[in-house]
């Protein structure tokens, strides 16, 4: 299990999920804050689902409003580079730009992406935190 | 949201620094706090910006330090930082996942301590607590000392800061930011003060108060025009009786260089008249070199374009006026084409134009770099650049006489060698008037001749006797000399006025009006010169449209902005005496930024107040002739004080 939880984890890094940030949440995990790692992915991800909605709910209104989807993007990626999702925030930044030049399309596919990814590193996390916390 | 009131322990600072931490992101915030309890400090959060606000007001000195987002939907975080460094002394850190150095620098201006970018490491939360010792000393010491002392503070403040580069700017900055806020007006205070007491502002001797101050002593009579009596006249406010003492100590010289020139100018006009022609053609305009070759007869010619060019190399001179954009060639060439051999160049290179005479170059040289020292920072060399004008003016006329004249006028106090020249060449200055004829310039430069100094310029006003030519292409220097500040630039600057900020193209060989004296080298001002010098000539010319014309040109060829407006007015007061001769000289001479028209004042009076005008649009308001009413008739005597005035500054230094 042990081996699994942290075969789950470089695998992670190894794919460009998770930066070194990551790992710093993982320092301040310690006696005083034994799941620091996971309640801060946990309020992450409650977060960002706010987030999505609102840029879902800004995409339907034309005219955009490229501004305010920059802004929740920005925070988006914010968050996301804070718990060290490195595909997520990639994602983000791409959205920003796309928004950045009103470039519509752009904005509609990578928010795709954006979401892909985002949902994809929840999967493997939960699956890692799951192994981690069986392994304990 | 934890609230933790726990105090800080002071003794172990930075342990238990009490931190609040404002994120609306509640990732981030929660990641935020966790890293800073583990550096130990102790972490106050809040996702909202209005409440971390009112916890800080609780208590003053509850938190230490305060880090917060940039982006947060109740109030922005560049806000926050605002009302935090201006109510409390506290040290604040932006937060944020741009990394945009504009963002950065506007953290950092807005009073920051810090700027730190998200995903926040450890490390960087271990370094922060830096920016509170730092403040806290600043604050001290600001709050014992006065702004001096905090202005060392800050020094010392930043010194602190060493282990961050980047805190210690942003500390400095930060402190200074909030000292902003309160001490920047005691600095500007003490800066102002110290101005204030270490030096009067130096008064402005536009040609309203100059005339007024004429008008005054006019009318108590030079013998008995005291400056208390004077200052009482002129009933203006903020003069003082020394401001009046020293400007009528100036004016004394001035009246007494014009007697003196006034002769030369005779002499010069004459010989003025006859070169003209010949005198246009610098050819060899640059001047300096060539200057000297003037051997007498043609000196006009070749002290022209040699003069020319060296006017315009002195009209260059920066002192005043940017000159340098003036080129000895620009100029001359303008002139060259036209008559102006005046180019004279700018004055600067006076002293090359006297080739002619021996003397002259000494002459010259002497006067030159006087003139061209005082005028390049006096701007006001309008006069000098009269004078020297003037001077050429008279070489070019009388291409033989000239020369003898011109070493006169070199001899005399004129320090424009140029000015001999440009007698000669006549249209030196005026070359660009187009046919200022000897007599005019000669005259106008044994005014300005006689007076190295812009003072000499109003004698050349006396040029009356030359030819409204000659006093355009004195007047060319006149404008190129107050523009240029260069007082050489007058005289030669009937080209030069192009090329010279002061645009003297207009070769108004109006006295270095104190306002082309102030018109001063700079680009703008050299507009201002121009206009002086347009005003100047106006004046000089006692009617002669070419003068104005010059000025019009002068004032246009100043700054392109003003520029314009003065050539128009130049060219109105160039209309009245100076012949259309003139107006073509100026229009072809100076290629005025603005590209104006010369179109020949009418009066002078429109001339000089379209230069003051001008001035004062110019950023440069050199121009300032003091006279704005003059008249020709007056002209003499005004182009005399105008020239007083420009040459005030200038030629008395250089003499």
């Amino acid at each position: 299990m042990e081996r699994q939880a942290a075969y789950l984890r470089n695998a992670l890094f190894d794919q460009g999920y998770l930066d070194e940030q990551f790992l710093q949440l993982e320092d301040l995990q310690d006696e005083a804050n034994p799941h620091f790692v996971e309640e801060v992915v946990k309020l992450f991800y409650t977060d960002s689902v706010r987030l999505i909605q609102s840029i879902e709910l800004t995409l339907k209104n034309t005219p955009w409003d490229f501004e305010k989807l920059d802004n929740i993007m920005h925070q988006f990626k914010g968050s996301s580079s804070s718990i060290g999702a490195k595909k997520v925030k990639k994602e983000c930044s791409q959205f920003q730009e796309y928004c950045n030049v009103g470039n519509v399309e752009g904005c509609i596919r990578e928010f795709q992406e954006v979401k892909q990814e985002h949902a994809a590193l929840k999967r493997k996390l939960e699956n890692y935190f799951q192994l981690a916390r069986e392994a304990r | 949201m934890i609230v933790e009131e726990i105090r800080g322990d002071a003794e172990n600072f930075p342990v238990g620094m009490r931190v609040l931490a404002v994120d609306d992101d509640p990732t981030c915030l929660k990641l935020l706090e966790t890293l800073l309890r583990k550096c130990h400090y102790n972490v106050t959060t809040t996702n909202q910006a209005r409440v971390a606000l009112k916890m800080i007001r609780e208590k003053k000195d509850r938190f230490d330090l305060v880090i917060s987002d940039v982006h947060m939907p109740d109030m922005d975080g560049f806000k926050l930082l605002e009302l935090v460094g201006l109510e409390m002394d506290l040290p604040v850190i932006m937060l944020s996942a741009n990394s945009d150095p504009k963002l950065v620098m506007k953290g950092v201006t807005h009073g920051a301590c810090y700027y730190l970018v998200k995903p926040i490491r450890i490390e960087e939360l271990r370094n922060i607590w830096q920016h509170v010792i730092r403040r806290k000393k600043a604050d001290s010491k600001n709050q014992n000392r006065s702004s001096d002392q905090t202005k060392a503070h800050l020094a010392s403040g930043e010194g602190h800061g060493s282990p961050l580069a980047g805190n210690t700017d942003h500390n400095g900055k930060f402190n200074r930011k909030r000292k902003d806020d309160d001490d920047e007006t005691e600095d500007n205070d003490n800066e102002y003060e110290d101005n204030g007491t270490q030096k009067k502002p130096r008064v402005v001797w536009t040609i309203e108060l100059h005339r007024k101050f004429v008008q005054a002593v006019n009318q108590l009579g030079i013998e008995k025009a005291v400056p208390k009596r004077i200052l009482d006249m002129m009933n203006v406010e903020g003069l003082t009786r020394e401001n009046v003492a020293s400007h009528l100590q100036k004016y004394r010289l001035y009246l007494k260089r014009i007697s003196t020139v006034a002769t030369q100018q005779a002499n010069m006009a004459a010989a003025l008249g006859v070169k003209d022609s010949g005198f246009m053609h610098l050819g060899s305009l640059d001047g300096f070199g060539d200057f000297r070759t003037f051997s007498g007869a043609r000196l006009g010619n070749v002290a022209l374009s040699s003069y020319p060019g060296g006017m315009l190399g002195r009209l260059n001179s920066p002192g005043n006026v940017n000159i340098c954009n003036l080129t000895p060639s620009t100029l001359v060439q303008p002139s060259l084409a036209q008559n102006l051999s005046n180019s004279i160049n700018p004055l600067g290179k006076m002293n090359l134009v006297l080739p002619t005479s021996n003397q002259s170059p000494s002459l010259f040289q002497g006067i030159q770099p006087s003139l061209e020292l005082d005028q390049l920072q006096h701007n006001k060399s309008t006069t000098n650049f009269n004078s020297i004008n003037n001077s050429r003016i008279f070489r070019n006329g009388s291409t033989g006489v000239a020369l003898g004249s011109s070493n006169n006028l070199l001899n005399s106090p004129m320090s424009n060698p140029l000015m001999l020249h440009g007698n000669t060449q006549q249209p030196l200055s005026g070359g660009r008037f187009g046919n200022q004829s000897g007599p005019f310039t000669s005259e106008s430069f044994n005014n300005g001749v006689s007076d190295p100094t812009n003072e000499n310029w109003p004698n050349r006003v006396d040029a009356s006797k030359m030819h409204p030519n000659t006093l355009l292409s004195a007047e060319p220097f006149h404008s190129q000399l107050p523009l240029s500040g260069l007082r050489d630039n007058n005289s030669s600057n009937g080209t030069y006025l192009q090329n010279n900020p002061i645009d003297l193209s207009s070769g108004l060989a109006l006295p270095p009006f104190e306002d082309s004296r102030e018109m001063q080298c700079q680009q703008v001002g050299s507009m201002g010169d121009v206009q002086n010098m347009a005003q100047s000539w106006s004046e000089q010319r006692q009617g002669s449209g070419s003068v104005n014309q010059k000025m019009d040109m002068y004032t246009g060829g100043r700054s392109s902005g003003g520029a314009s407006a003065l050539v128009q007015q130049n060219e109105k007061l160039a209309s009245e005496s100076i012949s259309r001769s003139n107006e073509d000289f100026l229009f072809e001479q100076p290629k005025l930024p603005s590209g104006f028209t010369p179109q020949g004042y009418d009066s002078l009076d429109e001339l000089v107040n379209a230069m003051i005008k001008r001035e004062q649009d110019e950023t440069v308001a050199n121009g300032e002739f003091a006279f704005d009413n003059y008249t020709f008739g007056e002209e003499r005597k005004l182009c005399g004080d105008v020239a007083f005035l420009s040459s005030e500054a200038d030629l008395v230094a250089s003499l």
